[in-house]
């Protein structure tokens, strides 16, 4: 079902392609080419009224209504999975308004929009991811006033971000924040890597891949060009880690993948399955086999198909 | 011979013209250093390189007043940009959202352009800079983000003290201007962020 | 081959289907008619449009009829619809001094030009229900009172009757009158100037407005306010487009103004004058125009050199919180999925529990050899 208008119907009120207007593309084309020139910073930009609700990836959804074109296929995930019902919503809002090509392959797309997750599978030069943000600026909970942080930012002034992680050392040991992991970019601007798990920051670090984000309600646009040094924030004596699992996931076998824990009986029986759904799909059909993969089948979380 | 008072055509088919080539400007400044291909073509008018043109017309409007040198400005170039993207020309460099400079010409210096100021970087002029060949011309190595390791470019045709004033501008970092250097068809982004290694 | 049982799409589809039902009820009621609800539900209809920003009363009434009466839904699709239209430009000034008078009251004078005229407003009903309204078809007591005399031809606005005595702060365009700030294209620095004020609370959710305003009174904010007048009535929108040379009018639009008189007690520069809380809604929405018109005037704390000690005179705390799409948005997003940054925590939080565990079962060890000394 397409919405948008065609040169065969002119007649007919339409949306244009990709539903913004070609004023409003412009706009956020210019916002993301100084976003690219200032890795990190956090450009503000005219964020339109969208048909979705703010705080569900309207940020996401205009950066990359701005850029899609014929030639891009595009995958869309929450959470790491192409099926969970957010994706499902965009992906359709896109294959509606721009006809896009969609895909559920990683290696196959050249824009993944993404909500909370990077995918497992290494990204490649030529691909651009686009991240929905909640909350474009690290420093807000330290310093809720605009004027304030955007000082901070003007002044590379990160004391108190710094003042912060090392009072959670002091109590728990270690920093305590597990997503949306503080980050430095190009050694200048401290930036919010949206609210990835900390697991997927080192993925960031000199990726070859654009890495574009979008948070439409707070206004602002900033990108990671490839090739770019983007370091989590730590100490010396604490250096920064990422998460761990004691077990595989339980239907691919991976060691290395982040995991969701499913709940599965009352009786505290819990399965941790890889988050990246394709990234286990392609391991499955690859003849990788978790333990639980048939117990798995009879929870419904897959099917068993000859 | 074409009538010089005629405005020649924009693009045909802006949705998708422009959609193309600003994927080829995003690359441009994301890849700093690598030439890439506009891609898209329009009747260009005298003064404007083809890259140029089709660079300005998917991000040019009113809202961006653009610099051109006078030449231009009085000219068709000048009558064109108006028409097709209703943007102000200003004589002022500072005031320019965008700006077409020729390369081998010693003014205006780069840094009459607006640099941003420290709360807003991203206020900042962005200058396409008309030059006489992508390559062939002195060799210097970059470096910085959008670089795997090094790139060496070789634009040619540039005014003797180009590489000193991009210097300069790299030493505002945040603040400083954006390049696109344009010959013919092609884009070759030089941002704010991308340093010089060495030039010789 | 075992593959992910995806059941996203077809859920999704079936959401759009129970929405629909639930949104047409008992079938056996008669459907509802955009057009009852634009005439008989037109407060509601008003509010959709404020908060929707854009006076469209027939577009009004379906966006309520399609939300099921949910006004912030109603006032999102509003908004949604309104960011594709083009736009042509700014409106002449309205002169809300030439309004065709449907109500007009003033608190802070007895009599004045042009009188109180009360018009319709539930302030004088007693909130007994009318169960007569439960029966359709009922023939109400429809007939308008004709009025003792007829309206004054002029009715001038109680700060210009301040104002003609130097009583009132003298509010004039900024230099050059240039085009207003128009938020919905661009984005908002602070401190904001008073025309993206104006136009955020403009927008701002009613509920919110009417809290701040209400902070504003209970103490947390300098004011001591007056309603001058509110006003209530028909004003011509004119537009002048660039290629004739004057302005042509576009038709009528209801309005609810409200003017708050505050004390201002000078300063070294400025003897001791009034000064104005400024309020305007679409349709008769009175509560919202006299809630903005308080919220107004606390925001002006900056420019009369007051402490900006509370949330109603702070610019950023105002105009960041009082959209009530974005709010909606923000807050019910918490719904979406969140499990892979929860999973984080999860691990966390057993981590250092289990560390906690092991820390204090080593202490005991130590501990118990000397017990037993």
């Amino acid at each position: 079902m397409t919405v948008h208008q065609s040169i065969s119907d002119e007649t007919r009120p339409a949306y244009n392609y990709a539903y913004l207007d070609e004023q409003t593309k412009r706009m956020i084309r210019r916002a993301l080419l100084k976003a690219v020139a200032i890795p990190g910073y956090q450009v503000p930009f005219g964020s339109r009224e969208m048909p979705l609700a703010r705080g569900w990836g309207t940020g996401g959804i205009q950066v990359t209504a701005a850029i899609i074109g014929p030639d891009d296929t595009l995958k869309v995930i929450d959470q790491g999975a192409d099926d969970t019902t957010n994706a499902v919503s965009i992906r359709r809002f896109f294959e509606r308004t721009a006809d896009a090509r969609t895909t559920e392959a990683t290696d196959e797309a050249t824009i993944i929009q993404t909500r909370h997750r990077i995918p497992e599978a290494p990204l490649k030069a030529g691909q651009i991811m686009v991240y929905q943000v909640p909350q474009p600026e690290p420093l807000r909970k330290l310093e809720p006033h605009e004027a304030e942080t955007r000082k901070m930012h003007a002044w590379a002034e990160y004391g108190l971000m710094q003042v912060k992680l090392y009072e959670n050392i002091a109590r728990f040991g270690e920093v305590t924040t597990t997503y949306d992991y503080p980050v430095m970019v190009n050694g200048r601007y401290v930036m919010a890597p949206s609210p990835i798990p900390k697991f997927d920051n080192p993925k960031m670090q000199m990726s070859p891949a654009l890495q574009l984000f979008g948070a439409g309600r707070e206004k602002r646009i900033y990108a990671v060009p490839p090739h770019t040094n983007v370091r989590s924030l730590d100490f010396e004596d604490h250096p920064f880690r990422i998460q761990s699992w004691e077990q595989p996931c339980a239907l691919c076998g991976a060691a290395d993948s982040y995991l969701d824990e499913v709940v599965i009986d009352d009786q505290g029986g819990r399965m941790f399955v890889c988050s990246d759904s394709h990234h286990c799909e392609t391991r499955r059909a690859e003849g990788h086999r978790g333990a639980m993969l048939a117990d798995a089948s009879v929870l419904h979380l897959v099917e068993d198909k000859p | 011979m074409q009538d010089d008072n005629q405005i020649h055509a924009g693009f045909s088919d802006p949705v998708f013209q422009s959609q193309s080539a600003f994927r080829a400007l995003l690359a441009a400044l994301s890849e700093p250093g690598l030439a890439c291909d506009i891609g898209v073509s329009v009747e260009t008018p005298v003064g404007l390189e083809p890259a140029t043109a089709v660079a300005l017309l998917t991000l040019a409007d009113y809202e961006t007043p653009i610099w051109l040198p006078a030449a231009l400005r009085n000219g068709p170039a000048g009558a064109w940009l108006r028409f097709h993207c209703g943007a102000p020309l200003v004589d002022d460099p500072a005031r320019a959202a965008f700006a077409v400079i020729d390369g081998a010409a010693p003014e205006p210096k780069l840094a009459a352009f607006h640099a941003g100021d420290d709360q807003f970087p991203d206020r900042s002029t962005t200058v396409l800079v008309q030059c006489a060949g992508l390559a062939g011309g002195e060799t210097v190595t970059l470096e910085g983000p959008g670089i795997a390791g090094q790139r060496a470019v070789a634009p040619a045709g540039l005014r003797p003290d180009f590489w000193a004033e991009i210097e300069g501008n790299v030493a505002l970092y945040p603040l400083g201007i954006d390049l696109l250097l344009v010959h013919g068809a092609q884009v070759l982004g030089l941002p704010r962020s991308t340093q010089i290694v060495e030039a010789r | 081959m075992y593959v992910a049982v995806k059941g996203g799409e077809a859920a999704i589809l079936a959401t759009h289907d129970l929405v629909a039902e639930a949104r047409r009820g008992d079938e056996s009621v008669p459907e509802l008619a955009v057009t009852q609800i634009r005439e008989q539900m037109g407060l509601a209809c008003a509010r959709v449009m404020n908060e929707g920003s854009l006076y469209d009363p027939d577009l009004a009434a379906l966006a309520l009829k399609q939300a099921q009466g949910d006004a912030i839904e109603a006032a999102f699709l509003m908004r949604a619809y309104r960011t594709t239209l083009p736009r042509f430009g700014s409106s002449e000034p309205l002169d809300t001094a030439k309004m065709a008078i449907r109500r007009r009251v003033s608190a802070t004078y007895k009599d004045l030009p042009g009188g109180q005229v009360l018009g319709p407003t539930y302030d004088y009903t007693h909130r007994l229900f009318d169960f007569a309204l439960m029966d359709e078809g009922a023939p109400g007591d429809v007939q308008a009172r004709p009025a003792a005399q007829p309206l004054d031809a002029s009715m001038p606005r109680v700060p210009d009757i301040l104002g003609a005595e130097g009583l009132m702060e003298a509010e004039a365009p900024p230099a050059g009158d240039p085009r207003p700030f128009d938020l919905t294209r661009e984005p908002v620095t602070f401190p904001a100037d008073r025309d993206v004020r104006l136009q955020a609370m403009a927008r701002g959710d009613e509920g919110f407005m009417l809290g701040l305003g209400y902070s504003v009174q209970r103490g947390y904010g300098n004011s001591h306010p007056f309603v001058g007048e509110v006003r209530v009535g028909e004003v011509a929108v004119e537009f002048g487009p660039e290629e004739l040379g004057f302005a042509v009018d576009l038709g009528d639009i209801t309005l609810t103004e409200c003017q708050m008189v505050n004390q201002f007690a000078g300063s070294k520069d400025v003897p001791p004058q009034f000064t104005r809380g400024y309020g305007l809604s679409f349709g008769h929405s009175e509560r919202k125009a006299m809630s903005m018109s308080l919220v107004d005037r606390a925001l002006k704390a900056r420019e009369f050199g007051e402490a900006a000690t509370y949330p109603a005179q702070q610019d950023e705390f105002v105009l960041y919180h009082s959209d009530n799409v974005e709010a909606a948005g923000f807050v019910e997003h918490l719904k979406l999925p969140h499990y892979v940054d929860f999973q984080g925590e999860l691990e966390l939080i057993r981590r250092i529990r289990r560390e906690r565990e092991q820390r204090l079962a080593e202490q005991q060890n130590e501990a118990l050899p000397e017990a037993a000394e």
